[in-house]
């Protein structure tokens, strides 16, 4: 029974010169209609696949949701709720643009039932925010939490990027104490890594982007450990930070390994077994959902072994790591005999250790994930 | 026939080669040759038609030769029977070049009327006249704007010494003075002498394996007349066999009843390895044997080594399958298995030169879907030791510890370089930096000069031909003949990656370069290795002294801290994408060492690099 939902919209006033998420220009894009459609999808999904009679988590990312005019965001709110029945305590996220939500828009999420907002900030530099296309300034991140905050959310997280174009030690730190003086509950810390179709990759083809020497960007990942650390946020995964009690609980069904539903144009999900993805055009998202048929471009029906598989690469970024009880519930075979080998391994290499029930990336093994999650991986 | 005809077809054959520097224009000049003498109809005409390999047109080289039989109604109203064989255009394959000359009784030079002549059109002119062939001079290309045919034509009288005045001036390109070239192909390259009755001598200038004929040898008859059926004998390894079947390529291969004086064309006769078809062997009557075979035949030896391993070690036996193939088709490549501290099983492979280095891992890879990992070539070396015993060390890592050594001696080649005289200075740097004796200069005309050196070979093998072309913004022609071994100071230089010595990067080199080498290729094996778990110490050592060392510091960060949202299978494929990558690598005891890096010690820049 699937108890977490994704919902994908596209659109965005201005692109950020790193982001290789589905998105489009707002401007002159059939967003009515696409929303319209999406309504169909929620709907057609839940016939597909049936959800559990509560969902635990809802999450409305982008994109930029908050790029939605009131009318909209009511309208999707509405088919949300008409769809979905979210559990009494379930977590319902929108992700926002600093600067972007008017006060009109925070009361239609809350009244809506939406108990959690994720803010994109990325740094504190105004300087550093110009360079990589963001058109919110820091100012407007403290204008835009307080109206949140005002409105009665409470449950606010924001993200960061560490590894920019140009960004020092010190300008991170800064942000860092900037972010942290804002007392929020949850923090999202990602590094930025340059990926094909954006502005900062064909800089980097041309030999134009400048980005900190990998030494640079470790100093500011242990930097941002031991920050968190110290204002007693505590790491439950690779790039995310809580306070007990406040870990977003729809980023853990991905890290858990558990099905949700991915909709919106370019959405993915994971349902009834199958990875499936969406098609990322929004024209070619809504045409067959005219057709009452789910917009799907590609499925692939997970294997045993590369659920298991995903079980550990997943599972091990979380701070607790892998729990060998659940493995053994879950596929009816003890963990450490599948994956005799790369556990021994690892654990030599003193990037994995095995304490009680679970098997977990050391402080070393944190900072080298990727060479703990490519052993699990056969072939 | 009977043998007034046969005499009297004999006196209308015409045997020729092309020779030219690489891209004077050799093979549009033969595509043109045969549509003259419609060989094919024009749409069977392939651009460059006679380099047939794949890897040959994409590198617009011919390493195989052919041979084409074509028809010519000459201007006396004669129709006469023209053999074009063509040779490989590198140096590489000097021998093969002679022995292709050798089955012919004349050559149309072609010299580009722009660039004039380069070290490589002089060496195969001296081939040719070593053959005593008639040489008919082309200045091409003159529709160029940049074309100078009379300062060439005066280039061509000069530094070689041949009577010009008729050279031909003809563009192939733009299909101008074709027909004089073949006109001056009837008049003056002679006909073939020889007796048709006399007991066969037949002259192998290629062999290639064809897998349902066996081998194909290419011949040249000199005198006799050979049938199917015929019992025939390889004067050089002995080896008999029966003819099955003779033929000409014009160029649609064509079976005939026989062969003749000046014929050229082929045979088959179950033959199973090139290595029983030698090029520049005699065929003779296995009966009625000829006393003597013709001249020339020399074994070909290979100049270069190399090891080749497969990165993946389950290969081993696939990549002595694709050798063995290969060597079916090339009797020059030599291979025997080998194994490395540091790689594991391979082999060690003999090569004519670089060129056909590369063309051999090219071909592996490529056909037979095998990674490699190629160590630095090496030359042989003679090695003497303290109690007079002498070795011949071709892998660098079998060099004997120092005190064991009385001398080591090392192949010398005399280069011949050609260009413009404002490089005289840049070439005679390189010349002195590359531990070259200065031999000779000469003055071709007021603006270009050849220089002669005696280096060693295994500095050619280095770098030294990349070095002087981009010296010499690409002006400089370059040529090389072995002239023996010479005593050197030469020491090994062991490479050790974290306290372990790679025997697959060890190299032998001058005591007076040997610092500098040493701290080149530990920079540039730092940037080549990526960083691994741990700090890894690489170290450059002659015997137990360390000459030069860095170390590649520890990976610090490798993970994915991205929010991917929830696209798990790109999440997945990036994961894949690292692991494939290392698989490419080679483990060498705890390091994982990239395919580049084992040729490091062959292909770098001989400048230090900026930290």
């Amino acid at each position: 029974m699937i108890q977490s939902a994704y919902i994908h919209i596209p659109f965005c006033e201005h692109i950020c010169h790193y982001c290789d998420f589905n998105k489009v220009f707002l401007q002159g894009q059939p967003v009515d209609e696409y929303l319209k459609m999406m309504k169909k999808e929620m709907q057609l999904q839940v016939k597909t696949y049936p959800s559990a009679p509560e969902l635990e988590t809802i999450f409305v990312g982008g994109g930029t949701p908050t790029s939605l005019n009131e009318t909209q965001l009511q309208y999707l709110c509405d088919s949300i709720s008409e769809t979905f029945t979210l559990k009494k305590d379930g977590e319902y996220t929108f992700e926002a643009n600093p600067g972007e939500l008017s006060r009109e828009k925070l009361e239609i999420l809350y009244q809506s039932g939406v108990n959690r907002l994720s803010f994109g900030v990325q740094s504190f530099t105004d300087d550093l925010l110009k360079r990589i296309g963001r058109t919110h300034r820091a100012a407007d991140v403290y204008e835009t939490i307080e109206k949140a905050q005002s409105v009665g959310f409470t449950n606010i997280s924001i993200d960061l990027i560490y590894g920019l174009p140009g960004q020092t030690m010190e300008d991170f730190t800064d942000t860092l104490d900037k972010a942290l003086a804002l007392d929020l509950p949850h923090y999202s810390s990602y590094s930025l890594i340059v990926e094909p179709k954006t502005v900062f990759y064909n800089l980097m083809q041309k030999g134009k982007l400048h980005l900190p020497p990998q030494d640079t960007e470790a100093n500011m990942y242990e930097k941002l450990m031991e920050t968190m650390e110290k204002h007693n946020l505590h790491q439950y995964e690779i790039s995310n930070f809580a306070r007990t009690g406040f870990e977003s609980r729809h980023n853990l069904t991905y890290w858990n390994n558990e099905e949700y539903y991915g909709i919106g144009a370019g959405a993915h999900g994971y349902t009834g077994g199958k990875r499936i993805a969406n098609h990322g055009p929004v024209k070619k998202y809504m045409n067959p959902l005219q057709a009452d048929e789910l917009p799907v471009l590609e499925t692939h029906v997970v294997p045993l072994n590369e659920k298991m598989e995903e079980e550990m690469f997943l599972g091990l970024r979380k701070t607790a790591g892998v729990s060998m009880q659940h493995f053994k519930d879950k596929f009816f075979v003890e963990m450490t005999e599948v994956f005799a080998k790369p556990i021994e391994e690892q654990t030599r290499h003193g990037l994995l250790v095995q304490e009680n029930d679970f098997i977990r990336l050391t402080e070393k093994g944190k900072l080298l994930g990727n060479e703990v999650f490519q052993a699990f991986l056969n072939g | 026939m009977n043998r007034e005809e046969k005499l009297a077809r004999q006196s209308r054959i015409r045997n020729f080669s092309i020779i030219a520097h690489i891209d004077h224009g050799k093979s549009t000049l033969a595509d043109r040759i045969l549509e003259k003498t419609n060989a094919l109809a024009q749409r069977e005409m392939k651009s460059q038609l006679l380099d047939s390999m794949d890897l040959e047109r994409e590198r617009g080289i011919t390493i195989k030769l052919n041979a084409v039989q074509l028809k010519y109604k000459a201007k006396d109203g004669e129709e006469y029977t023209f053999h074009l064989i063509d040779t490989p255009g590198h140096v590489d394959f000097t021998y093969e070049v002679s022995r292709s000359l050798a089955a012919c009784e004349g050559a149309v030079l072609v010299v580009d009327a722009a660039q004039g002549i380069e070290a490589q059109t002089l060496a195969n002119v001296y081939l040719a006249l070593d053959n005593n062939l008639e040489i008919i001079p082309v200045i091409n290309k003159i529709d160029l704007p940049s074309a100078e045919p009379e300062r060439v034509r005066q280039e061509i009288e000069d530094v070689i010494g041949l009577d010009a005045s008729e050279a031909v001036l003809a563009s192939a390109k733009a299909g101008i003075g074709i027909e004089e070239i073949l006109e001056q192909v009837v008049d003056l390259v002679p006909a073939p002498q020889g007796d048709p009755d006399a007991p066969l001598k037949a002259l192998i200038f290629d062999s290639v394996y064809d897998a349902y004929r066996g081998v194909v040898a290419y011949i040249r008859v000199f005198d006799g007349t050979i049938k199917p059926g015929d019992k025939i004998k390889m004067m050089a390894t002995g080896k008999e066999f029966e003819v099955i079947e003779i033929g000409a390529m014009t160029p649609k291969v064509e079976l005939r009843d026989e062969l003749t004086v000046g014929d050229v064309g082929f045979l088959t006769g179950a033959i199973k390895n090139v290595g029983d078809t030698r090029v520049g062997d005699t065929i003779t009557g296995a009966k009625n044997s000829a006393t003597e075979a013709l001249p020339g035949y020399r074994r070909l030896n290979p100049m270069v080594y190399c090891g080749l391993y497969p990165i993946d070690a389950s290969k081993f036996n696939d990549l002595r399958d694709a050798l063995e193939k290969l060597e079916l088709n090339d009797a020059a490549l030599q291979f025997e298995a080998e194994s490395s501290q540091a790689l594991g099983f391979g082999f060690r492979c003999g090569f004519l030169g670089l060129l056909h280095m590369e063309i051999v891992q090219e071909r592996i890879e490529r056909e037979f879907n095998i990674d490699l990992i190629t160590t630095a070539p090496s030359v042989i070396y003679d090695v003497i030791l303290t109690d007079g015993t002498e070795l011949k060390v071709d892998n660098p890592a079998n060099m004997p510890e120092s005190q064991k050594i009385e001398r080591v001696e090392e192949p010398y080649v005399k280069a011949t370089m050609m260009a413009p005289n404002e490089f005289v200075g840049t070439i005679m740097e390189l010349g002195q930096k590359k531990r070259g004796n200065f031999v000779n200069m000469e003055y071709m005309d007021e603006n270009r000069v050849s220089i002669v050196y005696e280096i060693p070979l295994s500095e050619i093998v280095y770098d030294f031909f990349d070095q002087l072309k981009s010296n010499t913004r690409g002006y400089a022609s370059f040529d090389y003949e072995l002239i023996g071994y010479r005593p050197s100071k030469l020491v090994k230089m062991d490479i050790l990656l974290n306290s372990e010595t790679v025997d697959a990067l060890s190299f032998i080199v001058h005591t007076d370069f040997s610092y500098e080498r040493g701290k080149l290729i530990v920079e540039k094996l730092k940037k080549l290795i990526p960083r691994q778990q741990f700090e890894v110490p690489i170290q450059a050592a002659i015997g137990q002294k360390i000459v030069a060392r860095s170390s590649i510091s520890a990976m610090r960060k490798n993970v994915l801290a991205k929010c991917y949202g929830g696209d798990i299978s790109r999440k997945r494929k990036l994961l894949e994408k690292q692991k494939a990558g290392k698989k490419r690598m080679k483990q060498v005891g705890s390091v994982e060492v990239p395919q580049e890096a084992f040729m490091a010690v062959l292909k770098m820049d001989d400048t230090t690099p900026k930290k």
